[in-house]
């Protein structure tokens, strides 16, 4: 059932970031470029829920952004998988605690995507000449991205972390930072070894 | 358990990657009328409504951050519309001129009108969409084959060409603008005389540039002179181009002898500020003007 809820909510989620980047994020320009919420969301998502639904909501944003715009299809896919996919592993590896580890996942998975689409276009050719400009542009982009990483970081934790399955390695660290299962907390519980439960008894 | 769990995950991520590679493979192989191409138009239908009303309701959030923007760049934008204004009234006078004279001499050899922008009708959308990225350029306009729409019409905005249409939807279509990496047109510069044509494209990475191609290379081109629109014609008819003559597209920022000579190209500025479009205007229909002309008496 929390799976079912969560599904619902990743999907939500995509197709509102999606609209309103449309409507209205990428007609607001700062220093020349637009903010680009989606691969922060993926980013964001994956940093929250692990590799296998980072990927798979990387896999459908993508997708879905390649429809609306009328994209060439599983390009931004491709690139978002990845972006879902890395963020995930980053949480299952090394589970930062670190509030400003999204700001610094923000800005690389923006620059991973910009750089990406970049590779993939000239892959698929392009009859265009190119500016040098264009990397000046996914940097100040990058920039602008990681403005805002942090925010959107926590609205996306703020929407799906009521349906989130409880994590056992984050109880624990949880219960452990408040004085729950710190070895310390309790010298008597540790030499004794008895239980609050035993105690009542 | 554990090998499980890693089994799983890593065959989804590979089936996920092939299912995005076999998408990528078959789109970019695929016409414009396959199943795909289709399957998109059919979301991009489904979703125009929310779009439109997303678009309606989030303009006030747009308009906040535009007054910011535009607050910064008032003072010296003042000073250079005040000089061009200065400019462009003396241009229009001596445009007037010519026009009249234009259509005298039209009327005596019996010249018709097809071909020019006078012989499109025009049609007036709002934008709801934008895409964000740096590569595909284009923007979604709430007006499509309901409305007369066809796709490869002209879409003008702020008086110059801003690009083509491109996917036509009963009640919407994509417009992709003169800076996306896939545009081309035949432009000519308005160089007092000799009218050097070649094709402009956009610089991919630089959305405030365009180059001018396939020059001569003794062209006569200073800065600052106009860009429109070739709107060539062969003559049996079978090739024509998609936009009318005559269409402003921007300004030559740049007339290096030395790239001239070397590469045959100059850069052009747009006309039209592409990143804050709001309103276009597309011209379809192209025998209404004339017909709409030939009535009146």
């Amino acid at each position: 059932m929390s799976d079912l809820k969560l599904v619902i909510r990743l999907v939500l989620l995509g197709v509102v970031t999606v609209v309103i980047q449309e409507a209205a994020i990428s007609q607001i320009t700062v220093f020349g470029v637009s903010a680009d919420l989606t691969p922060l969301v993926v980013m964001s998502v994956g940093l929250l829920t692990g590799s296998l639904a980072g990927a798979i909501t990387g896999f459908g944003i993508g997708l879905f952004v390649d429809m609306a715009l009328v994209q060439t299809l599983g390009v931004t896919s491709l690139l978002y998988i990845a972006i879902g996919y890395w963020s995930g592993r980053l949480r299952e590896l090394r589970d930062p605690a670190n509030g400003l580890v999204p700001l610094a996942m923000g800005a690389a998975a923006t620059a991973f995507a910009g750089l990406g689409m970049a590779l993939i276009q000239f892959l698929l050719g392009v009859d265009a000449p190119v500016s040098f400009l264009l990397l000046q542009q996914i940097i100040i982009t990058v920039l602008v991205n990681t403005l805002i990483a942090l925010p959107v970081y926590a609205l996306v934790r703020r929407i799906i972390t009521p349906v989130l399955p409880q994590d056992p390695r984050r109880r624990r660290r949880r219960a452990y930072s408040t004085g729950g299962l710190s070895p310390l907390s309790r010298p008597s519980d540790r030499l004794g070894g008895t239980t609050r439960s035993a105690r009542a008894q | 358990m554990h090998d499980k769990q890693v089994r799983r995950r890593r065959a989804v991520l590979v089936l996920l990657v092939a299912v995005s590679l076999i998408l990528l493979t078959a789109y970019f192989g695929e016409s414009a009328n396959s199943p795909l191409h289709n399957v998109q138009r059919g979301i991009v239908e489904v979703l125009s409504p929310i779009q439109e009303g997303a678009s309606k309701a989030l303009k006030p959030v747009r308009d906040v951050a535009g007054w910011f923007s535009d607050t910064l760049h008032a003072k010296s934008q003042r000073d250079q519309l005040l000089k061009e204004n200065q400019s462009l009234r003396v241009q229009l006078a001596q445009a007037q001129a010519a026009e009249e004279e234009n259509a005298q001499l039209r009327a005596e050899v019996k010249l018709d009108n097809s071909g020019t922008i006078g012989s499109y009708s025009r049609v007036t959308a709002n934008v709801i969409g934008r895409d964000p990225s740096l590569w595909w350029i284009t923007v979604e306009v709430d007006k499509g084959s309901e409305d007369g729409v066809k796709k490869d019409d002209p879409v003008i905005g702020y008086g110059a060409l801003v690009g083509e249409v491109t996917t036509v939807d009963p009640t919407v279509s994509v417009v992709t603008l003169i800076t996306d990496h896939a545009f081309a047109v035949t432009a000519q510069v308005q160089d007092g005389g000799s009218g050097d044509t070649g094709v402009l494209v956009p610089e991919v990475g630089n959305p405030n540039e365009l180059i001018l191609q396939y020059l001569r290379q003794n062209a006569p081109i200073q800065v600052g002179q106009e860009v429109v629109t070739a709107g060539f014609k062969s003559p049996g008819g079978n090739l024509n181009s998609l936009f009318p003559a005559a269409i402003p597209i921007g300004q030559v920022s740049n007339a290096n002898q030395n790239t001239l000579i070397n590469s045959q190209t100059v850069q052009v500025t747009p006309d039209a500020d592409l990143r804050h479009l709001d309103v276009v205007q597309i011209l379809t229909n192209p025998q209404a003007g004339n017909q709409q002309r030939a009535q009146v008496p």
